[in-house]
């Protein structure tokens, strides 16, 4: 079986900025998968590529073993993409809009699944709407609608709710959710790290055009050993552990341990110096944490 | 027929519908503004074709001028709008060839330049009606020179980054082009010189074989006229389909 998304020693190169360099990343059909990265990191970069609106320098890119240059009819038929930007042609409504991407995509008749996706996307009511009148977050809606409406088994997100609302941001993922149940492949791009955490398998992390981070969301949350432990105590926090302190947050002091077996060492320390814990609570480690010690490490 | 190269088709004509006061009705009006003046001016003062009225053989230039003006203007600006709004992603993400694409912005280029042509004539025969000896050499020429305006504005369309910049395509190379064609004059009342430049403008070509249909008079063999045409647009053709093919500016 292919993999949903192939990309082999892909390069491409803008002028002097090199923005993929050798990016080798393969993700199987039905994953939930999060590409995070700084601003210019090549996410963008990679994601034209995958879709055709740019051609690598070097390298080889498939979608469900369909090369994006060779079989590039095949491979664009897979694949569903939601851009970044909140374009919009302004002569249309918005069924007329996914009656045309319909077309384009060769569905003559295909609206009983707009029907659909405008129920699922809340947009049933703006459907003879022009889409010039429709506010930021509809349109979004309807970027999301015409990604989808040729069923494509794989579908990109590039930055999808960027500037959008909570409301529709779940009833976005609670969309792309069921799509991903139901097999299709998803491919997500975002900058809000808490969504790729609870939402993604596995994440790969981009920094200036390489990826510097591939595994699993948990392995990753795992390789930031330890935990952060907020406490009060009924005295001054004893010398022996000043080196694991990273903040004082009014009475509290805020710790950092490598590990969860180092919380018997120190609360034995506490007991040695005569101290009473008075409040504690312990800190998972976040991807955001993760993020930034691999992207500033890289 | 191909799906995708019919939607697309679909939508550029929809386009024009939907504007159709600054798409259809004001390229008529602006023609027969031209007609009313110039008619009024040189009516009693000049004769081009012997037996001919001056308004009746202005008609078929200005209904040429007309067809290929908004031809270009077609592609060129749905191009650009496209490009600039960024829509032009949709079609890009699509699994649509470069000559489905080349395709289906010439045929509608030809569908608008038609519509305006077919709608200046019909404004026209108020003020004259002139002959129509040969109209499949008329149609036939207005579709050729359609579809190769229609081509041209494609390359302006992809070429242009601003809108001053396919303004600058228009009137320096388009406008001029139609002007210096014979619209308004035969070339044999030119100095030799402007005669013989003119045999340079394929505009000529288009406008002297245009009116060949009507009259059955023209200032070049219409054979000759259909061929350079045809070479004309089978030459744009080429480079357009080249252009789309490198995803030059579409692409990156």
């Amino acid at each position: 079986m292919f993999p949903a998304v192939d990309v082999r020693q892909v390069s491409k190169r803008y002028g002097s900025l090199q923005a993929l360099d050798g990016v080798d990343l393969r993700i199987e059909a039905g994953e939930f998968f999060g590409l995070l990265g700084p601003n210019g990191a090549g996410k963008t970069t990679l994601i034209n590529l995958l879709s055709g609106l740019a051609r690598a320098d070097s390298g080889q890119l498939s979608i469900l073993g369909r090369d994006v240059a060779a079989q590039y009819r095949d491979s664009r038929r897979l694949l569903g993409v939601v851009p970044q930007e909140l374009v919009f042609d302004p002569f249309f409504t918005v069924r007329e809009t996914l009656r045309l991407q319909s077309g384009y995509f060769g569905l003559r008749h295909n609206d009983a699944w707009i029907d659909e996706l405008m129920h699922h996307l809340d947009l049933t009511d703006k459907a003879d709407t022009n889409m010039r009148r429709l506010s930021g977050g509809m349109k979004r809606r309807v970027l999301v609608a015409q990604a989808l409406v040729h069923k494509p088994p794989v579908i990109v997100l590039d930055e999808p709710t960027a500037g959008v609302d909570v409301e529709l941001r779940q009833i976005m993922w609670r969309f792309i959710q069921r799509l991903n149940r139901e097999g299709h492949t998803v491919l997500l791009t975002t900058h809000y790290l808490e969504e790729a955490e609870a939402l993604c398998g596995r994440i790969a992390m981009l920094k200036r055009g390489r990826i510097v981070a591939l595994d699993s969301t948990q392995n990753l949350l795992n390789s930031a050993a330890g935990c952060r432990v907020r406490m009060r105590l009924s005295g001054e926090l004893p010398a022996v552990l000043a080196p694991h302190m990273i903040e004082r947050v009014g009475e509290d002091y805020l710790l950092a341990l490598s590990s969860y077996p180092a919380l018997e060492t120190m609360l034995m320390q506490l007991r040695e110096a005569g101290l009473t814990v008075l409040e504690m609570s312990l800190q998972q480690p976040d991807l955001e944490e993760v993020f930034l010690r691999v992207v500033g490490k890289a | 027929m191909k799906t995708s190269f019919v939607t697309l088709f679909y939508k550029e004509v929809l386009r024009v519908q939907k504007v159709a006061f600054q798409t259809l009705l004001s390229p008529i009006l602006t023609a027969v503004l031209y007609l009313l003046i110039f008619s009024h001016v040189l009516e009693q003062h000049v004769e081009v074709y012997p037996g001919v009225r001056y308004t009746a053989f202005l008609i078929p230039g200005l209904v040429m001028m007309s067809v290929l003006q908004n031809a270009f203007a077609n592609s060129s600006s749905s191009l650009i709008q496209s490009k600039i709004t960024g829509n032009l992603v949709f079609v890009l993400l699509a699994p649509i060839s470069y000559w489905e694409f080349f395709a289906a912005y010439v045929l509608a280029a030809v569908v608008r330049g038609l519509v305006v042509g077919a709608g200046v004539y019909l404004a026209a025969l108020y003020f004259a009606q002139p002959a129509m000896d040969h109209p499949l050499w008329a149609l036939l020429f207005a579709i050729l020179g359609s579809a190769l305006l229609g081509s041209m504005g494609v390359v302006a369309g992809i070429w242009a980054e601003k809108f001053d910049q396919l303004a600058s395509f228009q009137n320096f190379i388009i406008m001029p082009l139609t002007f210096l064609s014979g619209v308004f004059y035969s070339i044999h009342s030119l100095p030799a010189f402007w005669q013989d430049l003119s045999r340079f403008n394929p505009f000529f070509y288009m406008i002297d074989g245009f009116r060949y249909g009507f009259f059955g008079v023209s200032d070049i063999s219409p054979w000759f006229s259909l061929a350079v045409v045809a070479a004309c647009f089978a030459a744009m053709a080429g480079f357009t389909l080249a252009l789309l093919r490198s995803g030059y500016k579409l692409r990156f």
